[in-house]
C-alpha cells in the first residue's frame, strides 16, 4: 500500500520533469523556426546590389535596401544624441540619490516610461514634432526612438553604478578630488562596461521598432537623408513590403528581415559577451 | 618638542540623533605615530574621518568644536584642500581599478587636473613607491593594473598614492585588518619608517599592534577620550580603570 | 597643487599652499572648473527631466484627445460602430479585440512560461543547458515585433487557414486566433524571465527542508515553490499583460484589420494599437484623429496602471 503510493509519487515526479523539459523545449523552438525561415528566404536576396541600391519600382526586379539601412543608421544616431547624455546623467542622479521622495518619483517615471507602448510614443512624437513642422521627418522619428531609448540607458547606468563599491568614491574624495571629478573621472570610467552594454541593448531595442516610425519617419523610397523629410528604415521596409501584394517586394522584405534580425541578434550577443569580458574587477 | 601639528578641541560629532563623539580634546605631535584604539563602535573611525572631513559626506552628519591643523581650523578651509593636506588609507585596499599602478600613484594629480612635467611625475611615482616599500616589486610592471597585486601590495600602493600628495598627516583606518600576518608585518615596518616623513594617526582595534608601533596612544570608549599619552606609559601604567580593563581584555 | 590650468607647476611647496588655495577658490567662483553645487544641480535637472517628460506625454495625449472626448463622451467606449465615413467612432470592437487577444495570449503563454521558469529557476539553475536556454530566451525577447509578424504570416496563417477549412469556417487565416498565438509566442520570453527570477528567490532552506522530509521535486514545486512564489508569478503575469496590451506590429499583421466586433476566435478584428497603426496616417478631420489619440491615451493609462501594480507586487514580495 505504502509502496504503491510511493511508486505513484515517483512516477508523477518523473512525468512532471519530462513535461517541464518538453514544454521548455517547445518554448524555445520559435527562435529556430524564425532563424530558419528568415535565413532560408532572406539569404538569397543578400548581395552587394541589395545592400547598396535603392528599392526598384513595382514590377522591376533587383531593388535594394540601401536607403533603409542608412535611414535606420540616421535614426539611431539622432535617438542616441537625445537619449545618451540625458540618460547617463539621470542614471548617475538615481545612483547617487538612492533615497528621498524626489528620487523615488524620478525612478518611478523611468519605469513607467519603459512600459509605454511604442505606438503611443509614436503619437507623441507626431504631436510634438510632425504637427508643428508640418511634415514627417527623420527628426520626429529620432525623437520617438530617443524617448524609447532613454529609460533603457537610465536603468542600465543606474544598475551599473550601484554595483560600484563606495570605497572607490571614498578613495578619490580622500585624495582631495572634487565630487564632480570623482563621479566623472573615477566612478563613470569604472562603470563604463555596463554603460556601454546598456547602450548596445538600447540600440538593439530601437533598431527593430516599427510602430513609432509609422507616422514620424514614415518611410521613403528615396535616399533622402535630410533631417526634415521622411526617411526610410529597416523595420518600416519589412512592414511595408511584407504586407504588400507584390511577390518581388516580399523578397525584399525577406532580405531586409534577415539584415535586421542579424543586426539585432548580433548586438544582443555582443552586449552579453561584453558584459562578461569588459567587467571591471574591484 | 615643538607644538602639535593637529589640535582637537572640544570636538563632538554624530549623525541624525546619534552622538558618536563627545568633547574630544587631543593633540597630535609631528612625525610621531599616534594610535587611536578602542572597542568596535567607540567612535575611533568617526574621529579620523572628521579630521579629513570625510565624515560630513554622510547625510545628516553633525560636528561641533575645532580641529586645528597648524593652527587653522579645518572646518574653515575648503574640504578639498584639507584632504590634500591630510591623506587617508582605508581598511580594505582600494586602488582605482581602471588605472595602472603608475597612474594610481599619481592619481591625486591626474584626477585634480594638476599638470606635472613627465620628469617630475616619474620622480614622484618612484619616490612614493620607494617610501611605501613597493618600488622594487613593481618597477618593471608600472603599466599593469593595480588590481593584479596581492592584498598587501595593494595596500602599499594605496599608501604610495597618499604619500604622493606630500601630505602633512596620513590617517590609517585599520590598514592591516584585511591582510594576512606577513603583509601586516610589512606594513607595520613601513609605517614606522614613514614617521620620519609624515605624521601618522592609526586607528586600530589590534592592541598589540598599537603597542608595537605607536609613540602615543589615545583610548576612546563610548565616544569619549578616556586616556591619551605616550604609548609605553599608557600600556604599563594606565591612569584610567577603563583603559586597564580594555588592555587586559575585559571588553573589546 | 590646485590649479587645473595648462601651467606646469612644481608640486608640493608647502609655503605656496595658502596662496594656491585662494587661487582655487577664485577659480571655483569664476566657474572655470565644475563646482560641486553646479554639478549637483545638473544631476537634479536630469532627474526632473524624466518626470517632466512623463507628465508632458500624459498631458499631450489628454489635450489631443479632448475634441473626441467632448464630442463623443461615453459613446466612445460603448459604441459598437467605428465608421469614419459616417463619423461614428465607437471603440468597443477594439477594446474587445485588445482584451480577447491579450488574455488569450496570456493563457497560452502561461502554459509554457511557468514550466520554463521552473526549468531555469529550479531544475537546471546552472550548467550548459541552462545558459543555452537562457540565451535563447533573451534573444527571443529581442526579436523585433515586425519580424515576428512577418514570420507569423508565413507560419501560423497557413496552419489556421487549414484548421478553418476543416471546421467549415471562412478561411481568413488572419484574425483573433492568429494574433493571439503570435502574441503568446512574443510574451513567453518576457514572463519566463520574470518567473525564473521569482522562483530563483525561493529560499534554499525551504526547499531543502521539504526534500529532507522525503518530498519529490514535483512535490517541492507544488507545495513549496509555487505557493511561495505565487504573488511574484502573478506580478509577472500582470507585467506580461501590460506588454501584450501595447504590442502593435505583429498583431497588426495578423489580426485582419476589421473594425467590426469580433464574433468568434476566427474573426478578423482590430486592437486599439492595430487600428491606430492602420488608420492614423489616413485620418482626416479633427474628431477622427483625436479619437485615435484617445485610444492611445487609453492604452497609456491602462498599461501604466498595470505596470505600476505589477511592480508594487514585486517590491512587496521581494521585501519579505
Amino acid at each position: 500500500m505504502k509502496d504503491s503510493a510511493l511508486r505513484r509519487r515517483i512516477f508523477a515526479d518523473r512525468a512532471f520533469q519530462v513535461v517541464v523539459v518538453f514544454l521548455s523545449f517547445c518554448s524555445i523552438l520559435p527562435m529556430f523556426f524564425i532563424l530558419f525561415f528568415i535565413s532560408k528566404n532572406g539569404i538569397t536576396s543578400i548581395n552587394w546590389n541589395f545592400l547598396t541600391k535603392l528599392p526598384a519600382p513595382v514590377g522591376e526586379t533587383g531593388g535594394g535596401i540601401s536607403n533603409a539601412i542608412l535611414g535606420s543608421a540616421l535614426l539611431i544616431v539622432l535617438a542616441s544624441i537625445i537619449a545618451v547624455p540625458l540618460g547617463i546623467l539621470t542614471g548617475i542622479y538615481l545612483s547617487e540619490y538612492r533615497k528621498g521622495k524626489f528620487a523615488y518619483l524620478s525612478r518611478l517615471s523611468v519605469e513607467i516610461l519603459m512600459g509605454i507602448p511604442s505606438i503611443v510614443i509614436g503619437i507623441i512624437a507626431y504631436v510634438w514634432v510632425v504637427k508643428p513642422f508640418g511634415s514627417f521627418s527623420a527628426v520626429s522619428g529620432g525623437v520617438a526612438l530617443g524617448i524609447m531609448m532613454l529609460p533603457v540607458i537610465v536603468m542600465s547606468t543606474e544598475e551599473t553604478l550601484k554595483l560600484i563599491p563606495d570605497t572607490l568614491k571614498e578613495a578619490s574624495l580622500a585624495l582631495g578630488v572634487s565630487y564632480p571629478r570623482t563621479i566623472l573621472k573615477v566612478i563613470l570610467p569604472a562603470g563604463l562596461s555596463g554603460i556601454v552594454t546598456g547602450m548596445l541593448l538600447a540600440v538593439a531595442r530601437i533598431a527593430g521598432e516599427t510602430a513609432p516610425l509609422l507616422f514620424t519617419a514614415f518611410g521613403s523610397p528615396f535616399m533622402a537623408l535630410s533631417l526634415f523629410k521622411p526617411v526610410s528604415a529597416l523595420p518600416l521596409t519589412v512592414f511595408n513590403y511584407a504586407t504588400s501584394p507584390y511577390p518581388e517586394w516580399h523578397a525584399l522584405a525577406w532580405g531586409a528581415s534577415f539584415v535586421l534580425l542579424v543586426f539585432v541578434l548580433a548586438l544582443n550577443l555582443l552586449a552579453k559577451v561584453g558584459m562578461r569580458k569588459w567587467k571591471v574587477q574591484f | 618638542m615643538e607644538g602639535p601639528v593637529l589640535k582637537i578641541e572640544h570636538f563632538s560629532a554624530g549623525f541624525d540623533s546619534n552622538q558618536v563623539l563627545k568633547d574630544i580634546n587631543l593633540s597630535i605631535f609631528r612625525n610621531k605615530i599616534t594610535a587611536v584604539m578602542g572597542p568596535s563602535g567607540c567612535g575611533k573611525t568617526t574621529l579620523i574621518r572628521c579630521i579629513n572631513r570625510m565624515h560630513e559626506l554622510i547625510a545628516n552628519a553633525r560636528v561641533s568644536g575645532k580641529i586645528l591643523l597648524d593652527n587653522e581650523d579645518v572646518f574653515d578651509i575648503d574640504p578639498i584642500i584639507v584632504r590634500r593636506k591630510i591623506g587617508m588609507v582605508f581598511q580594505r585596499p582600494n586602488p582605482f581599478p581602471t588605472m595602472s599602478i603608475y597612474d594610481n600613484v599619481i592619481a591625486g594629480y591626474n584626477l585634480n587636473g594638476i599638470r606635472v612635467a613627465k620628469v617630475d611625475r616619474d620622480r614622484i611615482v618612484e619616490e612614493s613607491l620607494k617610501k611605501a616599500a613597493l618600488w622594487d616589486e613593481v618597477k618593471d610592471v608600472l603599466h599593469r593594473k593595480g588590481t593584479f597585486l596581492s592584498g598587501g601590495q595593494q595596500q602599499r600602493l594605496c599608501i604610495a598614492r597618499a604619500l604622493a600628495m606630500d601630505p602633512e598627516i596620513i590617517l590609517l583606518d585599520e590598514p592591516t585588518s584585511a591582510l594576512d600576518p606577513k603583509s601586516t608585518t610589512h606594513i607595520e615596518e613601513l609605517v614606522v619608517h614613514l614617521k620620519n616623513t609624515v605624521t601618522i594617526i592609526q586607528v586600530t582595534h589590534n592592541i598589540p599592534q598599537a603597542a608595537r608601533i605607536s609613540d602615543y596612544t589615545a583610548f576612546i570608549y563610548l565616544g569619549e577620550l578616556v586616556e591619551f599619552g605616550p604609548t609605553e606609559k599608557l600600556f604599563t601604567v594606565p591612569k584610567d580603570k577603563r583603559t586597564e580593563e580594555y588592555l587586559t581584555g575585559k571588553f573589546g | 597643487m590646485l590649479e587645473s590650468t595648462g601651467q606646469m607647476i612644481q608640486p608640493m611647496n608647502r609655503a605656496d599652499q595658502e596662496t594656491q588655495a585662494q587661487a582655487a577658490r577664485l577659480r571655483y567662483r569664476a566657474g572655470l572648473t565644475l563646482s560641486e553645487p553646479a554639478f549637483r544641480k545638473i544631476l537634479y535637472l536630469a532627474g526632473v527631466s524624466v518626470l517632466v517628460l512623463l507628465i508632458a506625454i500624459f498631458l499631450s495625449l489628454l489635450f489631443a484627445s479632448l475634441p473626441s472626448i467632448k464630442k463623443l463622451g461615453i459613446r466612445f467606449l460603448i459604441g459598437r460602430t467605428w465608421d469614419p465615413v459616417t463619423s461614428q467612432f465607437g471603440a468597443l470592437p477594439f477594446l474587445v479585440g485588445t482584451l480577447v487577444t491579450s488574455f488569450l495570449a496570456l493563457l497560452i503563454s502561461t502554459f509554457f512560461s511557468i514550466p520554463i521558469s521552473i526549468f531555469l529557476g529550479y531544475y537546471y539553475r546552472e550548467g550548459k543547458a541552462s545558459s543555452f536556454v537562457k540565451t535563447v530566451i533573451e534573444l527571443l525577447a529581442g526579436v523585433p515585433s515586425v519580424i515576428y509578424g512577418f514570420w507569423g504570416l508565413f507560419f501560423f496563417i497557413p496552419i489556421i487557414r487549414f484548421i478553418e477549412v476543416e471546421l467549415g469556417a471562412a478561411p481568413y487565416g488572419v484574425g483573433i486566433l492568429a494574433s493571439s498565438l503570435i502574441l503568446a509566442v512574443m510574451i513567453i520570453p518576457y514572463s519566463a524571465s520574470l518567473g525564473r527570477e521569482v522562483i530563483n528567490l525561493v529560499p534554499t532552506d525551504l526547499k531543502e527542508a521539504a526534500l529532507s522530509l522525503g518530498a519529490t521535486r514535483f512535490e517541492v514545486v507544488r507545495k513549496v515553490i509555487l505557493p511561495y512564489a505565487r504573488s511574484g508569478i502573478f506580478a509577472g503575469v500582470l507585467l506580461s499583460l501590460g506588454r501584450a496590451l501595447g504590442e502593435t506590429m505583429a498583431v497588426t499583421m495578423l489580426i485582419g484589420n476589421s473594425n467590426f466586433l469580433p464574433t468568434s476566435i476566427f474573426s478578423p478584428a482590430n486592437t486599439m494599437a492595430s487600428v491606430i497603426a492602420n488608420e492614423f496616417t489616413e485620418a482626416t478631420g479633427a474628431v477622427y484623429l483625436s479619437s485615435l489619440v484617445e485610444l492611445a491615451l487609453l492604452l497609456f493609462v491602462v498599461t501604466t496602471v498595470i505596470n505600476v501594480i505589477g511592480k508594487v507586487v514585486i517590491i512587496k514580495t521581494s521585501v519579505t
